[in-house]
């Protein structure tokens, strides 16, 4: 359950205030697959980092399961993110020294499990984006549309109460980028809570609840439930 | 995050730039093989000059009469202290440069005169023939007990006893060789040629007695010895000034303090190379730290703390500073070694400098490795991940 309430975010550009969100209130509940579209400058991207805690607003509320993560201090925050946050990144940002496996298992290096079970967990959530049989290739070895799976194994195995997708086709061609939205249809039909973040109405149309946002507002929320 | 992970990264970064890597470690490995080579070396060396001292007898107390103006001591007052007050045996000893002659071969050497307890004192032995007995200063006889250097430039041979060889114009028969001792810190042992007091006082014209060499009692009584002798030589000149008294132990205090402090300038000097080579590390994981911003970045954003990075980062530069360590230490054991066989005296490194190169090692890794680690887990992951 995440819970907005009137988040703000200013930059201080030279003399020139840049709002980056100006008050922005929302609240996404479980289960549910949300795609967050506006042109770039829109105000998305910082949107984004909050909701992700890799940054804090200037003013207003963000419950995260009901916590306060506004004014937690960046130790705590780590903290979250490393528990209830799934990063699925356009650049993929895999780690290239890395493995497939070792790359999708680090988040639950960090949260500290066991290493049977962080193995299995791998294992499990490599097989479920189809790339059990390519575990010990680097990232170098792989194409943009198997990275871009090893990038979602990586978010699902740490089990996060929220997948964030940052322009996750945006890197790839359509075929491969047709898959990542089907695994990620799955995920959601699975249960998981996924906010997606794009410019692409087209992207944005897979998704069951549709937010445009522009200048740093929000101007349409669309519960249009399942897209047709 | 478990530290067999981190270790692995750490190890993943280091293999991935291995020049790199290699030319950080060579400052750790050049510092901890100067301080390894030059503290053994040291140490080496005062064990060895330790030895030679207490070759050269132990418990021997020295006693010179350094006055200008004649004094007398008469062989008897000498003879007097022997076993007195904290005294174990005594010798005079009236000694002068000389050269010895046989047929046509000459050899520059020391003339001794003494009496039959030198050997003692002296921990000097015969390994042909016999040393001087009672009866030979008793008769004044023309008798000499030589080093081997001596034996070997007369006659280019050790049996040398019932020979005769003259010094300085007499005829001497000689009676004994010396055992071979080598040479240490004051030269050879084994030129000296050494004759009864007696003859010697008749041939360098000198009936006073200048040196007496005694050994002490035991062990303990070395102060009380040398308290002796002073008291017996400042009744003979009235002035501390005229005379001079050492003991074995004074020069070993004094010779190891003199090696002490040079082992310790020789190791504080390559302690700075290593210092050198702790800024290296520094330098480079710097540089590493800001190369590598995208990964911190990413790291975080999947849920590394401040605390996994600054201990990535930290194990790395105790990695390369640990391996250039530890190959240090080889280096060092094999020029130790090569050096030690060099000057001919037994050379290692003991279990105590090799664990003070490791532990200053694993400091230097720590000490300089804070710091860039440090700037690393502070970086903000939003900045971190735009960074390009």
């Amino acid at each position: 359950m995440i819970e907005l309430k009137n988040i703000e975010k200013i930059y201080q550009m030279g003399d020139v205030k840049v709002v980056a969100l100006g008050g922005v209130s929302l609240s996404v509940v479980d289960g549910e697959f949300t795609a967050i579209i506006g042109p770039s400058g829109s105000g998305k991207s910082t949107l984004m980092n909050i909701l992700g805690c890799l940054d804090t607003p200037d003013k207003g509320l963000y419950l995260l399961d009901g916590q306060d993560v506004t004014k937690m201090s960046e130790k705590n925050l780590s903290h979250i993110r490393s528990r209830k946050i799934g990063f699925i990144f356009q650049q993929f940002n895999l780690l290239q020294k890395l493995t497939a496996f070792e790359n999708v298992e680090l988040p639950m290096v960090y949260q500290g499990v066991p290493s049977k079970e962080r193995r299995a967990r791998s294992l499990a959530a490599l097989e479920r984006v189809g790339l059990d049989k390519r575990i010990h290739h680097k990232p170098k070895e792989l194409s943009g549309g198997q990275q871009q799976r090893v990038a979602i194994a990586r978010a699902i195995a740490a089990k996060p109460s929220l997948i964030l997708a940052d322009e996750p086709t945006g890197n790839l061609d359509s075929k491969s980028g047709a898959e990542v939205m089907s695994i990620l249809h799955e995920l959601h039909h699975a249960g998981n809570t996924i906010v997606l973040i794009t410019h692409d109405a087209k992207v944005a149309q897979e998704a069951e609840r549709r937010i445009l946002i522009a200048d740093g507002k929000i101007t349409s929320d669309d519960k249009g439930g399942e897209p047709a | 995050m478990n530290f067999m992970q981190s270790l692995r990264m750490a190890w993943l970064s280091v293999i991935s730039n291995k020049m790199r890597s290699f030319l950080t470690m060579l400052g750790i490995i050049i510092g901890v093989f100067a301080v390894t080579v030059l503290v053994s070396i040291g140490q080496g060396a005062t064990a060895n000059i330790t030895g030679q001292i207490q070759g050269l007898g132990s418990n021997m107390i020295a006693a010179s009469v350094t006055s200008k103006s004649p004094v007398y001591i008469s062989l008897s007052e000498v003879n007097h202290l022997q076993n007195a007050n904290g005294l174990g045996t005594v010798a005079p000893l009236i000694s002068s440069p000389s050269t010895a002659k046989s047929g046509t071969r000459t050899q520059s050497t020391t003339l001794e005169g003494t009496t039959p307890g030198y050997d003692t004192v002296r921990s000097l032995s015969v390994q042909d023939g016999r040393f001087l007995t009672q009866t030979d200063t008793d008769n004044r006889s023309a008798v000499a007990v030589i080093g081997t250097d001596v034996a070997d430039a007369l006659f280019g041979s050790r049996s040398v006893v019932g020979q005769t060889m003259q010094v300085q114009g007499r005829s001497f028969r000689i009676i004994g060789v010396l055992t071979h001792k080598g040479s240490s810190v004051t030269g050879s042992n084994d030129n000296r040629i050494i004759v009864p007091v007696t003859i010697a006082q008749r041939m360098l014209h000198q009936t006073q007695i200048t040196s007496i060499m005694a050994s002490s009692q035991t062990n303990d009584s070395v102060d009380q010895g040398v308290h002796t002798l002073e008291t017996f030589l400042f009744r003979k000149t009235h002035s501390t000034k005229d005379y001079t008294i050492f003991s074995q132990s004074d020069l070993l205090s004094t010779l190891n303090t003199i090696t002490g402090t040079l082992t310790a300038m020789l190791g504080a000097l390559a302690g700075i190379s290593l210092l050198v080579g702790g800024i290296g590390i520094m330098n480079i994981m710097l540089v590493s730290v800001t190369e590598r911003t995208r990964e911190i970045g990413i790291r975080k954003a999947i849920g590394a703390g401040r605390g996994n990075i600054l201990i990535q980062f930290l194990i790395e530069s105790i990695l390369i500073s640990l391996t250039g360590g530890v190959i240090g230490l080889i280096f060092g054991g094999i020029g130790t070694y090569i050096i030690g066989r060099f000057m001919k005296i037994s050379l290692s490194i003991s279990p105590g400098i090799a664990l003070l190169a490791l532990v200053f090692a694993l400091t230097v890794g720590i000490v300089f490795g804070i710091y860039p680690a440090n700037k690393a887990s502070k970086m903000r992951p939003i900045d971190a991940l735009r960074y390009e």
